[in-house]
């Protein structure tokens, strides 16, 4: 399975991830500091900047744009509980 | 309440703050409970106002549900249906929205202003559908002209709701601040130099509903202090004429960190214990804590470590502690495959202040299941602190390396709080 390396700011710690997982899963197992809400994609509690590698992170879906964009949410800021991980490295600094 | 103050308390007519602006409220004195969290001793009011333009009429507003028939008289008592060119709605909570609905169907002309926040969540309160094309979203600095005067719109969320906005009007100096700067306390004589003393309503309103968004009480008088104000005219409560700037000290004051010296960190455990085991694991992360405090060469030793047999308290003590507190460590044991209820109790004050991104870890004796520790760290993260070590569980009395596992734990919460954690590389598959 493709493998991805992201890296959380905060901490200071990188993780191998398989593809297809979500931001919250792997920043909820090693206490990043990215907290969450309703897990769904509403509530914007998640938000978190994507320091680089935003291209290795599936397109936000229509609910997603709409939610980052009714928080005012900043260029190149994701919901890390919608944002999948494709492959490659990304480095994310909770907001 | 005297007589005399409740005298007024059917009377229609809308009251004058300034030059073409009205209460047009409801006042509810037997009101005992709000929003199950909250008592009120002296009732409440839903504050809602009309302010009158060369082109229009807004309303900023409106009241919980069963008072529209006093809103909708006081307001026909200042406009007309269709001189209504605007509604403001600095907050969706129903007993700012109770009468809306309605409202946009009296005021065929009207358009709606709320944040931006605010519009995905009015689809909870009414089908939008009815009112398409009526609804604007707004952010700080966007205006509307109600023709010779403008209102203008702060963006302030959090206070208490996602949603929550202020409106001013700049000509008058006036606030409409919703929640916010409000109070529980019902007393027909309206302005804050006329009713009894509520200053102890101001506070408890402010420690129940704002004081866990601290961070953002503070950037919402980042924003208001600037303002020449002469009037607050909030959601609920007394309207603040009388030296409206006392009040946004107050919230400057409540919202400032009280015990935080120097650049000293604070970690704090809380522990409970039968046979002495928790007790003894929670010395053991203190003596960790302080020995990697002890590395550093930060000015004031780094960190202060504290702990706190809750045996011996109830929670509320705890609050302010925990509200300044960089990292809390919660030692429990396994008593029927929970945590106990002390912890729970602690555990459950952890909403009324901001905990989020503040350190969390958890321990604790068990005897075969040990439900205790990930059930805390669960609770933890769903508090949304970070949890960025792995709780320990020692079986019944501590071994020589369950207490070394205790003395890491604390060691490496410190180095996280010192922002020295080293750098690391994990794989997903080796983390439980
Ligand atoms: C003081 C207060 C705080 C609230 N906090 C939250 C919250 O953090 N998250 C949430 O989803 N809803 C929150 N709500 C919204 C309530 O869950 C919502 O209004 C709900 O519809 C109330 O249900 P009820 O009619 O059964 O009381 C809060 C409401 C109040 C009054
Ligand atoms: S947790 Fe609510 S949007 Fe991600
Ligand atoms: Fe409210
Ligand atoms: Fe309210």
């Amino acid at each position: 399975m493709p493998k991805a390396q992201v890296t959380f700011q905060d901490i200071g710690v990188t993780v191998t991830v398989p593809a297809g997982t979500r931001l919250i899963e792997v920043s909820e197992k090693v206490g990043a500091g990215i907290t969450y809400g309703c897990r769904e994609g509403e509530c914007c509690t998640c938000l978190t900047k994507i320091v680089s590698g935003h291209e290795n992170l599936a397109a936000p879906s229509v609910l997603e744009d709409q939610v980052l964009k009714d928080n005012l949410a900043p260029r190149h800021h994701r919901l890390a509980c919608q944002a999948q991980i494709l492959g490659g490295t990304i480095v994310v600094k909770p907001t | 309440m005297t007589t005399t103050m409740r005298a007024t308390a059917d009377r229609a007519d809308p009251v004058e703050l300034a030059r073409g602006v009205h209460w047009i409220g409801a006042f509810d004195p037997d009101l005992r409970s709000f929003d199950i969290i909250l008592r009120t001793a002296n009732g409440t009011s839903y504050n809602a106002y009309a302010v009158r333009g060369d082109a229009g009429v807004a309303v900023i507003d409106t009241v919980k549900a069963g008072f529209g028939e006093r809103f909708f008289r006081r307001l026909e008592a200042v406009a007309d249906y269709d001189e209504i060119s605007t509604v403001v709605l600095n907050h969706l909570e129903p007993d700012h929205s109770g009468a809306l609905p309605e409202l946009l169907r009296r005021a065929p002309r009207a358009q709606l202003y709320v944040s931006h926040q605010a519009r995905p969540m009015l689809k909870g309160l009414f089908d939008p559908e009815e009112f398409a094309g009526r609804i604007t979203g707004v952010g700080t600095g966007d205006t509307v002209d109600l023709g010779g005067r403008t209102l203008e719109f702060f963006n302030t969320p959090y206070l208490h709701w996602p949603d929550t906005q202020c409106t001013w009007l700049e000509d008058e100096g006036l606030l409409f601040s919703g929640d916010f700067l409000g109070c529980h306390y019902c007393d027909m004589r309206l302005f804050n130099d006329a009713v009894g003393d509520f200053r102890f309503s101001f506070d408890y309103y402010y420690a129940h509903i704002m004081r866990p968004f601290r961070a953002h009480v503070r950037s919402a008088l980042d924003l208001i202090e600037p303002l020449l104000l002469r009037t607050i005219a909030p959601a609920h409560g007394p309207v603040l004429r009388e030296d409206p700037r006392d009040y946004v000290r107050r919230y400057r004051a409540l919202s400032k960190s009280g015990l935080h010296r120097h650049q000293v960190k604070t970690l704090a455990i809380f522990y409970i214990s039968a046979y002495g085991a928790t007790r003894r694991m929670a010395e053991a992360i203190a003596a960790g804590a302080e020995s990697a405090a002890g590395d550093t060469d930060a000015p004031a030793g780094g960190v202060r470590v504290s702990l706190y047999d809750i045996e011996g308290s109830e929670p509320h003590p705890f609050v302010d502690l925990i509200e300044e507190a960089d990292a809390l460590i919660f030692g429990s044991p396994t008593i029927n495959g929970d945590a106990v209820k002390p912890v729970w109790d602690l555990l459950a004050t952890l909403t009324m202040v901001d905990v989020k991104g503040k350190l969390g870890a958890a321990f604790g004796s068990y005897g075969w299941s040990g439900e205790a520790v990930p059930m805390i760290e669960d609770r933890l993260r769903r508090l949304k602190l970070r949890v960025p070590v792995q709780g320990v569980k020692a079986r019944l009395a501590p071994t020589p390396e369950e207490f070394s596992a205790c003395h890491a734990l604390g060691h490496d919460i410190t180095l996280h709080l010192l922002g020295r954690a080293e750098a690391r590389a994990v794989d997903m598959a080796e983390l439980v």
